[in-house]
């Protein structure tokens, strides 16, 4: 590099950037000109998208994936996948039914043996991912198929079908239902209690990620590994607070399955794994690491609820679902990738 | 970011090149070869499609014979009504085809406009109920092949006053869930006839094919298999999104298990995955399968298969929209309160003919 650039008159650290720089500089930005889009879309092409119980259906079909999307967001920023993730959930449902209905046990006894064991499991993948140095891709993947296996197995086992047996009669399970599965009617509008998780996980996530040192340390985790380590970032352990962080929201996640429908089926969460990792990248998560946002993830999440129900309110074939995600998707990244180009070129 | 930003103007900066120009032009000329070489190989495609014809099957085949689709127009001067149908189908199965085709048929007669979604999950199912209930549909047909799921979203039905009716699966849930009536087949009878039919073969051994875990109907089946039938069942789990694998572990099963004389698949496309198992296993089983298609119509008419229980799906779709209507119409409700049956029905080599040519335009 030459010293003849005019640029270099100027310290760049130092450069004021204006309010609207920085709104484009967002990781979320490109998702949230998406989810107008979106909105305005299915306004226009489903009478019904407009409706305020629509808005509750729409609400709680974005907030059972958001739940999941938040850490995973968080995950990815830090630069690894969780392929368990999705099947998690249904082990995590799985562990506290199945517990509680063994042991005739308080519900609330199987809900905590249930949150303990999840979280091991986060550590468990966490923990294989620094030991061995693999992969997240082939360490999550081994755990999701062992998981699979697991729910079934297990459940067959114990249960002696693939779905356990119902707790509702159980001690603890109507108090325990008003935590994780509950809901309220405003006027018209069901809302359910996972929308409120759902925003506290946002709120929780977004503080850590901004105003935490553990919200540095994952952005320089994510961003260039080795740096990070000489710099004294505890990359270990901030990796498996990462899958910790992960297996909490699958506990919750599970928790509503199970208090919502009192049986969980064992063979389900396979394939959910995929939409998390959508909704974060939908987000403005980079698939590299090192960049993106929870509130991000939290519009994916949104974007996929909208076009999943809004399919349905605008009368339209769902064989197209997948095609519609996909270019979404693709939009979506385009967009993101777009903003963020011309953000930096102008900073 | 200090970095980028430097490496952006460092590229940026005009570099005097001798290679520049030329390297543009090779990338034209590049990009022209490549639309040519795209050129050639869709005349070559369309060439050999319009010199290769095929005189027998394909698409003309399908056209000569009668269409599947719903024909006809509305019989009756009712209003408009909305109907709207969510199953636990997994994505392009041939049987929910069957159902739809049936549904449309009824829809166009009784002047209906019918929605169909499905979802193989059971929260996503539940959630799709939701969202038609918002659209204040005027009919609702579910099936309950994981009822826990749907008691809530059938409880809100009720209230928001939107009639229900289940199909397919859920014969016990139904009335409890307050739903007016349930169409289908109780498995459990389907598995009976199946095991006495076996029984009637002199059959010793058998093998039942679960092509789904967590189907409650599919394990019923199989468990009334084994209730009527004289021999010994055993049962198999295979991945039913995989057929390769479906047809290797029935292969191996097979080759350990040299008694076995039947094997029963619970689903039509897996006949023919059990039927090239033991073709590859050299075993002399008879493969018996529930339900029917066009290629399983064929195999029983050709003698590769035993017989089929046919659950008769087309059915399931057109009394479901049908019965709607005459509730809606005249409050009417078949059944006297319990389930009506659309199975089981054994379908064997004397049958066959005649169900071919329904199986190839769709509804049966």
């Amino acid at each position: 590099m030459t010293a003849t650039a005019p640029q270099a008159e100027h310290d760049e650290r130092l450069i004021r950037t204006s309010p609207l720089r920085k709104l484009m500089g967002r990781p979320e930005l490109g998702s949230i000109v998406g989810a107008i889009a979106v909105f305005l879309f299915f306004s226009i092409a489903a009478d019904s998208f407009l409706r305020a119980s629509s808005f509750g259906t729409v609400l709680y079909a974005a907030s059972t994936i958001g739940i999941m999307a938040v850490p995973v967001a968080l995950l990815m920023i830090g630069g690894e996948f969780d392929l368990s993730a999705g099947v998690m959930v249904t082990s995590s449902a799985l562990i506290s039914s199945m517990f509680s209905y063994q042991m005739t046990a308080n519900v609330w006894v199987g809900v905590f043996v249930s949150l303990l064991v999840t979280l091991l499991i986060g550590v468990f993948n966490g923990f294989m991912l620094t030991r061995t140095k693999l992969p997240s891709f082939i360490i999550t993947l081994g755990t999701f198929l062992m998981l699979t296996g697991l729910n079934l197995g297990l459940t067959k086992l114990i249960s002696g079908t693939v779905s356990t047996k119902g707790i509702g009669d159980m001690e603890g399970f109507e108090a325990a239902k008003a935590v994780f599965a509950s809901q309220i009617t405003i006027g018209s509008v069901n809302l359910k209690v996972t929308i409120l998780w759902w925003f506290v996980l946002i709120a929780l996530a977004t503080w850590i990620l901004l105003r935490t040192r553990a919200g540095n340390w994952i952005f320089a985790v994510g961003g260039e590994k080795d740096a990070a380590r000489a710099t004294g970032v505890p990359v270990n352990k901030t990796r498996i607070g990462l899958y910790m962080g992960v297996a909490f929201a699958a506990w919750v996640s599970g928790q509503h399955l199970l208090f919502s429908y009192d049986v969980v089926q064992s063979g389900e969460g396979v394939g959910n794994e995929l939409t998390y990792i959508i909704a974060a990248v939908i987000g403005g998560c980079l698939i590299t690491g090192g960049y993106g946002s929870a509130i991000g993830s939290a519009v994916g999440a949104f974007i996929f609820g909208m076009t999943s129900k809004g399919i349905v309110y605008a009368e339209w074939n769902p064989d197209w679902f997948k095609f519609f995600l996909g270019a979404m998707l693709l939009l979506a990244t385009l967009l993101n990738a777009w903003v963020r180009k011309r953000a930096e070129a102008r900073s | 970011m200090p970095d980028t930003w430097a490496a952006g103007v460092w590229l940026n900066t005009p570099r005097p090149h001798p290679g520049v120009q030329r390297e543009g032009h090779d990338v034209v000329a590049r990009v022209r070869t490549g639309v040519r070489a795209l050129g050639a190989v869709l005349a070559a495609v369309l060439g050999a499609s319009l010199t290769g014809c095929s005189s027998t099957g394909g698409k003309r085949a399908e056209e000569r014979a009668a269409a599947a689709a719903a024909q006809g127009k509305a019989a009756v001067n009712t209003p408009r009504w909305t109907f709207a149908m969510v199953t636990h189908s997994g994505a392009g199965d041939t049987f929910w085809d069957i159902v739809q085709n049936g549904a449309k048929q009824a829809a166009v007669k009784d002047n209906i406009d019918f929605l169909y979604a499905n979802n193989a999950e059971a929260q996503q199912q539940a959630q799709l109920v939701d969202t038609y209930i918002d659209k204040k549909v005027d009919g609702l047909i579910v099936t309950l092949a994981k009822p826990d799921a749907m008691k809530d979203v059938l409880t809100k039905a009720k209230k928001a006053g939107i009639p229900v009716v289940t199909i397919n699966s859920g014969t016990e849930e139904s009335k409890a869930f307050g739903a007016l009536t349930h169409i289908g087949q109780d498995e459990t009878i389907a598995g009976e006839a199946v095991g006495e039919e076996l029984t009637k073969r002199s059959k010793k051994k058998a093998l039942c094919v679960l092509h789904e875990r967590g189907n409650v109907g599919h394990e019923q089946r199989c468990e009334g298999v084994k209730k009527s039938f004289k021999g010994t069942v055993e049962n198999l789990y295979v991945d039913g999104t995989n057929m390769p694998d479906v047809q290797a572990s029935i292969e191996a099963k097979l080759q350990t298990a040299k008694d076995i004389d039947s094997v029963v698949t619970l689903g039509a496309p897996f006949a023919d995955a059990a039927v090239q198992a033991k073709q590859q296993a050299g075993s002399e089983a008879e493969i018996d399968t529930f339900d029917l298609n066009a290629k399983v119509a064929d195999s029983l008419d050709a003698g590769t298969l035993g017989f089929a229980v046919d659950q008769q799906p087309y059915l399931q779709g057109y009394e479901a929209v049908d019965l709607l209507w005459l509730y809606r119409y005249n409050a009417d409700m078949l059944g006297g309160g319990k389930p009506v049956l659309t199975g089981p029905q054994i379908i064997t080599k004397d049958d066959a003919a005649e169900l071919k040519a329904y199986t190839k335009r769709g509804t049966r």
